[in-house]
């Protein structure tokens, strides 16, 4: 067998996500925003930071008792990363995250430390937070907490510079990229490595000599390894369709309309999804005989065929595909 | 059959919208479960256990947010379980929910299902691109247009079919305060003047994409028994599956569909469900699979689903009554839409559902969700009677 | 209750498999659970799985591994996106009800794919965690020094933890970290995230587990020696980390106790430690003493299969009770960000 398909693949939605945050969360980032960290008392009597718009452990709602905490805070555990991620991590050279206790809260924020050195680090070490100048009601707002020295005063923060928009923070965006690389696995990558050379294969399931084309690896009806290939023909019928209006549903999309259609492929017993040209869209029918049109230049890969056309064939009996549908 | 009997003792609901801009995802969720509690006379700590449901985790950028909302939803110390089944997920959710009241393990447990989809866009959230995989260059709609194209050419049914259902379902939202869609002018020459997206299917044809939490208290025969408040009792649930695509597959009336109802009937005496069923509130994301799923679930014979829509037998008024809160239809927050249909089923049963209150006969509804490539099926009986 | 035994366990893993599929990885340790399990596979109740869809970074991983199972006729199934460890819990559950008597679980990921440490990130708050970008090692080892400071417990417990369970991991054919290694050698290794080594952090791997249950009559006409499940129950903690006691895992504890563990002595205990550092955690929560061999088959340090490696440890303890080795196991799963949730099984042999 010839070397796996791999590729890369990356989930990002487009833009980052936009997430409202409610009154509670709003708060808490408007004062990031402001340059100060509020908390909220509890029913009995404890200053949650961050807070939530319920205790977390009842989760009754919180009342509207704010109170200032920090800026001073103490580091209750802390690990060191020695090789930050560009694009995830607001810092490029190495950190510590931490649990951080501001004073006057009775709970702990993970948050990063911008110590310089492991060395640096320790249990019970007093920390401080390092304002953003351009704060956007987040909580990288702090850029990272650094050690404060015994009688250090805590610097202000200094004034915004970021444009404000509305008196509180009501959503932020927040960007994810994953990077992944997937692979095709083995049916997948016959039936690719097929198309490149101008084949549609098909495997057939051992106990039902049922022919698959495309076939994911196993007869789905019975899970069983599906391992004899053939060849199906680059021909079928058209079992079903509809015709899209809508622009742009996909890079690969031609101008609409268009029709996509599920089609029977002669020697196979399974339908699969193709785009149908070459013909007007009201012209295209139930039962119509259709041919692949391949790319020019043939690749593993799904675009290569690139489109299916009609055949100069009589319809196909509605019998003849019924059970397909 | 069930070990234990099972009742609806609590059901809560979010105002559903495009986008709930006024509410964090914890909020969204508590939303819901505190009406649910609060019609149950319950708080966070009378119930034991916990089963939260929702489709894709791509749509809100969480991975197993359940773990997130914990702290939310009353479950610190307490047992809690995630499931995710697609489309049907709501459904299926609160159908795991019920089996811990049934086995015996507790007898009070919070069902919640949601979904937060103007935190990205519900159309990229199911179709990622994925390396390998055939292209899906039609969309959703693409995938499901051409099966209505086929239950068309099959059943011999009119054109306008689907559009009558889109006008009925979108009318009974204006009684449903909490529906998306409020579209009071609504009708036919609106339905057929909208925009044709996917030929057979215009655009009023379709579901919109909601921002929703469904939330339901179940609780076992004692708890029912001493519940202030109406219950539903639950008669009977299913589940079925099979796989997305294989040779000699009906995707028109799929097996699983068929079999869920028929186990489903079995478990709840089902003989006729047009007669036996005062009601049913069941998953139409497209305005045509009304009269396919009246077929599916043996409403009438094959082909003849198309007829009691036309007819007016599933409008309020009719003799079965479907989607009378307007439905998956009016509003769909994905992962929630399943559960929405198992408790507005619930909420007639009790009595409850306001201004679109059906009459009761045999005191029976059915709930029903499906997904995936009409390929999961989850389903339950609620009745206003205690199971024999 | 009805008593219900793990009757079949399958589970395999290996680093990196750029040849097969989820599905293609899945489908022959389906077919081995199954095959082994002594019910034909259109006979089996109710089937149930655990996946992840962050895992192959796009939505619905669980749906195409129906085609490893063969799901037709329609079958009765469901699906958690959690460990499938949680997915056996509701087949348990089911089984209990009475309508069906047996039930396959399984599990499956590939870690491979992606950065698994920074993929798992993804579970975070998503409003004050997620934007820092914490990994999954950095929080463990947050909760790593916090269950230093408060036991008194070293690195050199840690590596001792690694060290057993890296050499019981010779034995376990899926095993992907095997090998003897002294406390010494592996204290000798530069620290990743401070207090934690490599050692102390499971190596990425792609894998799969299934099992398959039944329940009373069918599962002793079936299986020579059921392990029969005696208590199962989980629990789940505060997500907010600086909410919680990260030096202590009362989940675990509670779900221990509810399931029964301390009514007898455990002969065999598989716990669900990603971190050579919850290993100790959890010992603590369980009150796992001298007479219990704990991770026999090397644990999650061996071969962390996520989604299927909490399923694993259910397998492994059963495994054991059926070849007469042990007598009565505990298996652990977790879930969540520094084990937020737990679950306990308690099985024993007739």
């Amino acid at each position: 067998m010839a070397e796996p398909l791999v590729a890369d693949h990356v989930l990002e939605y487009p833009g980052g996500y936009t997430r409202s945050v409610g009154p509670v969360i709003g708060r808490f980032l408007t004062s990031l925003r402001d340059g100060r960290i509020e908390g909220v008392r509890l029913a009995d009597g404890r200053v949650l930071v961050p807070p939530t718009e319920y205790d977390p452990l009842t989760s009754n709602p919180v009342g509207d008792d704010w109170v200032a905490v920090g800026p001073r805070g103490v580091v209750q555990s802390w690990t060191w990363v020695e090789r930050p991620r560009p694009g995830k991590h607001g810092l490029d050279r190495p950190f510590a995250f931490a649990l951080i206790r501001p004073d006057g809260a009775d709970t702990a924020m993970v948050h990063v430390v911008d110590a310089g050195s492991a060395d640096v680090m320790s249990v019970g070490m007093r920390v401080m937070p390092r304002w953003r100048a351009a704060r956007v009601g987040s909580i990288t707002d702090i850029e990272a907490w650094v050690p404060l020295a015994d009688g250090e005063e805590p610097q202000p923060a200094p004034a915004n510079t970021a444009e404000v928009e509305g008196d509180t923070v009501n959503g932020i965006v927040v960007p994810i990229r994953l990077e992944y690389r997937r692979s095709a696995g083995v049916a997948t990558t016959r039936y690719l490595l097929g198309l490149k050379e101008h084949k549609i294969l098909g495997e057939r399931a051992p106990s039902s000599q049922e022919v698959y084309a495309a076939s994911r690896g196993t007869d789905p009806k019975t899970g069983e390894p599906t391992s004899i290939v053939v060849e199906v023909q680059d021909r079928g019928t058209i079992t079903t369709f509809c015709v899209v209006n809508i622009p742009g549903l996909s890079p690969l999309a031609p101008e609409v309309p268009y029709v996509s259609a599920q089609i029977l492929l002669d020697g196979a017993n399974n339908t699969f999804f193709g785009l149908i040209r070459g013909v007007p869209v009201d012209d295209v029918r139930m039962g119509m005989r259709v041919q692949a049109v391949w790319a020019d230049e043939l690749v593993a890969d799904h675009t290569s065929i690139k489109w299916w056309e009609p055949l100069d064939e009589p319809d196909a009996s509605y019998d003849s595909y019924k059970g397909y549908l | 059959m069930a070990a234990e009997r099972c009742a609806v003792v609590g059901v809560g609901q979010t105002r559903h919208r495009s986008a709930r801009k006024d509410v964090s995802m914890a909020g969204l969720v508590r939303e819901a479960a505190v009406e649910a509690l609060e019609d149950a006379g319950m708080t966070w700590s009378d119930i034991d256990a916990l089963v939260v449901g929702k489709a894709p985790d791509m749509f809100e950028g969480i991975a197993m947010p359940e773990l997130y909302l914990a702290d939310a939803l009353g479950a610190v110390g307490k047992p809690m379980i995630r499931v995710h089944t697609a489309g049907s997920v709501g459904g299926s959710t609160a159908i795991v929910a019920a089996k811990l009241v049934e086995a015996g393990v507790h007898e009070r447990v919070l069902t919640v299902a949601f979904e937060k989809q103007s935190e990205s866009n519900a159309t990229w959230g199911l179709s990622v691109p994925m390396p390998f995989a055939p292209p899906l260059v039609a969309g959703a709609g693409g995938y499901f247009a051409p099966l209505i194209r086929a239950y068309i050419s099959r059943s011999g049914a009119p054109r306008h079919i689907g559009h009558l259902v889109a006008v009925k379902d979108r009318r009974a939202a204006l009684r449903n305060p909490k529906a998306h869609l409020h579209l009071p002018d609504i009708d036919l020459k609106m339905v057929e003047e909208s925009f044709l997206l996917w030929d057979p299917l215009r655009y009023l044809d379709t579901c919109p994409s909601s921002d929703g939490a469904m939330a339901m208290v179940l609780g076992s025969e004692r708890v029912a028994d001493a519940s202030a408040g109406p219950v539903a009792w639950v008669h009977g649930m299913a589940l079925r599956s099979e796989p997305t695509m294989f040779a000699g597959r009906d995707q028109i009336n799929p097996q699983a569909g068929r079999d869920c109802a028929q186990d489903l009937y079995r478990q709840a005496g089902i003989t006729d469900p047009r007669r036996d069923f005062d009601c049913a509130e069941v998953y139409v994301p497209f305005s045509w699979y009304e009269p396919m799923w009246l077929e599916n679930l043996g409403f009438c014979e094959l082909g003849e689903g198309w007829k009691l829509t036309e007819a007016g037998a599933t409008g309020p008024d009719g003799d079965i009554p479907w989607n009378m809160s307007g439905g998956v239809l009016s509003s769909n927050p994905i992962g929630a839409s399943g559960m929405v249909r198992f408790g507005e089923a619930a909420q007639q049963v009790r009595r409850r559902a306001g201004d679109y209150q059906v009459e009761l006969k045999t005191g029976k509804a059915l709930g029903h969700a499906y997904g995936g490539g009409s390929q999961f099926f989850s389903m339950w009986v609620v009745g206003s009677d205690k199971p024999q | 209750m009805r008593d219900v035994a793990v009757i079949s366990f399958a589970a395999s893993a290996v680093e990196r498999d750029d040849l097969q599929n989820e599905v293609e990885m899945l489908t022959p340790v389906i077919h081995e659970a199954v095959g082994n399990s002594g019910i034909e596979r259109t006979e089996i109740g109710f089937t149930c799985s655990g996946s992840l869809d962050y895992m192959q970074g796009g939505p619905f991983a669980f749906v195409l591994g129906l085609d490893a199972v063969g799901a037709w006729p329609p079958i009765r199934e469901s699906h958690v996106e959690a460990d499938a460890a949680w997915a056996l819990y509701e087949a348990w559950v089911a089984i209990q009800i009475g309508e069906v008597d047996s039930a396959l679980v399984y599990g499956f990921g590939k870690s491979s794919s992606s950065d698994i440490y920074e993929v798992m990130s993804m579970q975070y708050d998503p409003y004050y965690m997620l934007p820092l970008w914490p990994s999954m090692i950095d929080v463990a080892a947050l909760q790593a020094r916090d269950y230093m400071e408060s036991s008194g417990r070293t690195e050199r417990d840690f590596a001792e933890v690694a060290s057993r369970s890296l050499g019981n991991a010779k034995s376990t054919p899926y095993a992907i970290s095997a090998r003897d290694a002294s406390v010494e050698e592996l204290l000798g290794a530069p620290m990743v995230n401070d207090p934690l080594r490599a050692h102390d952090i499971f190596k990425p791997c792609d894998g799969a587990a299934a099992v398959v249950l039944a329940a009373g009559d069918l599962a002793r006409s079936v299986c020579a020696r059921p392990a029969w499940i005696r208590g199962i129950d989980h629990r789940i903690e505060p997500h907010a980390l600086g909410v919680r006691d990260l030096s202590i895992s009362v989940s675990t504890k509670d779900a221990a106790q509810r399931a029964g563990a301390g009514k007898d002595k455990i002969d065999v205990a598989e716990l669900h430690a990603q971190f050579s550092s919850e290993e100790l955690i959890l010992r603590d929560a369980i009150g796992v003493n001298g007479n219990t061999r704990v991770n026999p088959s090397g644990g999650a340090l061996a071969a962390n299969p996520i989604m299927a490696a909490g399923l694993i440890r259910i397998g492994e303890v059963a495994k054991r009770i059926t070849a007469g080795e042990a007598d009565r196991g505990l298996a652990h799963a977790t879930s969540g960000p520094c084990m937020q949730q737990n679950l306990v099984c308690v099985l024993e042999g007739e």
